[in-house]
């Protein structure tokens, strides 16, 4: 199960906005968020993740407290090690796919299941800016999974696939989510295209 | 003609860029993570240098480490290290004067580096450190390289501030750009034309190798 509570001020054209989220995540369940644009759906992942502060919050991920502003706990985005998927990929320029996963995981063998999953073997040599919008993509999906991550937060992850290739992978993806028991957050503009990966929603406004 | 005001040349190139490629590394980073009063500070000092004339900044130098007081003073006394007329002298002050270019070209880069990058190698559990060694400095190849030959080549031309600092002691302090001066003065321009020359070809080679080392790194398709 994963708790969380949190405040943070926006910063917004017109003037402040405050993001305020109270909302449990059953263990293994994947979630699409939606909402406004400027709404704070990328912020209230990287605040789960520990790469932004609330001024007040409060975050329980499967009994361990990875935030609680009261008592002065905040987790590094180190130890918290939840996997995220940017809105702009964030691929290493100087690592080739098959480094990309090298740098996350040593297990060889999950590293195969991954570029099969991800339809990339053919390109394991090649650097990022020899891939194409939806590769890179991929490449992101897969190196966030690489860590086999309790949560996984993905802003954005399908939005340069085509459709074939984003049915195929929704359903790869769906049945490794299971298998881990991974608790998946999916920030989108387009919930429909989440049809039959997610179970849960949650409207941030 | 003498070579060791050029083998002198060249060892205060080398030791002052190791040295600065040392500091600047850390130092850049950090400036380059976010702002605060003390890093407008730190970096108005740092980039005083390159506006700063240099027998100013050599002027300074003599009088804060010449042995009659202040820090020269404490160092003679307590370590018997005198900085003044002398071949460490001249690495402080060039480390010192050649300062902003290093640490600017390799700061400039970090900043321009998306925050996602560092981001996302935090998500996968690795260190800051990790992050930096295998993450941000392989992506910023080509500003490095350019800030190290930058570095070394201002080191190659400087002239004001190792004069005031080390004076021209041949063997000792005597670098070629003093060499030059020297000769001119004695009416010897076959000397300075040779050291000039040598200098000339050090620097074109370097910063032509420099223009084919980012080209180079712009077309490698494949690793």
């Amino acid at each position: 199960m994963i708790s969380i509570e949190i405040e943070k001020k926006l910063k917004a054209y017109k003037g402040q906005q405050v993001l305020r989220v109270k909302e449990q995540f059953p263990a293994g369940s994947i979630t699409k968020i939606y909402g406004p644009s400027g709404a704070g759906k990328t912020t209230f992942l990287k605040t789960i993740a520990g790469f932004t502060d609330p001024e007040k919050g409060r975050i329980v991920v499967d009994g361990a407290t990875w935030l609680n502003t009261d008592q002065k706990i905040n987790l590094s985005p180190q130890r918290r090690m939840a996997g995220f998927v940017f809105q702009d990929y964030a691929l290493f320029p100087n690592m080739t796919v098959l480094r990309h996963l090298e740098y996350a995981t040593t297990d060889t063998a999950w590293i195969n299941r991954l570029l099969a999953i991800g339809k990339l073997e053919p390109f394991a040599t090649h650097k990022p800016e020899y891939l194409s919008g939806g590769q890179q993509q991929r490449l992101a999906i897969l190196r966030a999974l690489a860590i086999k991550p309790k949560l996984l937060l993905m802003d954005e992850p399908l939005s340069a696939l085509d459709p074939e290739n984003k049915s195929a992978l929704i359903a790869e993806l769906k049945v490794l989510f299971e298998k881990l028991g991974t608790t998946v957050l999916i920030v989108t503009h387009n919930p429909q295209e989440l049809d039959g990966l997610t179970d849960r929603e949650l409207n941030i406004h | 003609m003498d070579l060791t005001p050029i083998y002198l040349t060249l060892k205060l190139a080398g030791i002052t860029t190791l040295l600065l490629l040392v500091i600047g590394l850390p130092v850049a980073w950090w400036l380059s993570r976010g702002r605060s009063f003390f890093k407008i500070g730190l970096e108005a000092i740092i980039t005083m240098p390159l506006v700063l004339p240099p027998s100013v900044l050599g002027f300074y130098l003599l009088l804060a480490f010449s042995p009659q007081h202040g820090i020269g003073k404490w160092l003679e006394e307590t370590f018997s290290v005198q900085f003044v007329f002398s071949f460490k002298g001249l690495v402080l002050a060039s480390v010192i004067y050649s300062m902003p270019f290093m640490i600017g070209p390799i700061k400039s880069a970090l900043q321009q580096l998306p925050i996602s990058l560092s981001q996302a190698s935090y998500s996968l559990g690795k260190s800051r450190w990790q992050t930096f060694i295998k993450v941000l400095l392989p992506n910023i190849k080509p500003p490095l390289l350019t800030a190290i030959v930058l570095t070394f080549a201002h080191t190659l031309g400087e002239f004001g501030v190792v004069l005031m600092i080390g004076g021209n002691i041949p063997g000792v302090t005597r670098v070629a750009s003093i060499a030059v001066y020297d000769s001119v003065e004695q009416m010897d321009y076959h000397t300075a034309n040779a050291y000039s020359l040598i200098l000339f070809a050090i620097t074109f080679v370097l910063v032509i190798a420099v223009f084919i080392f980012n080209k180079y790194q712009l077309k490698s398709p494949l690793e």
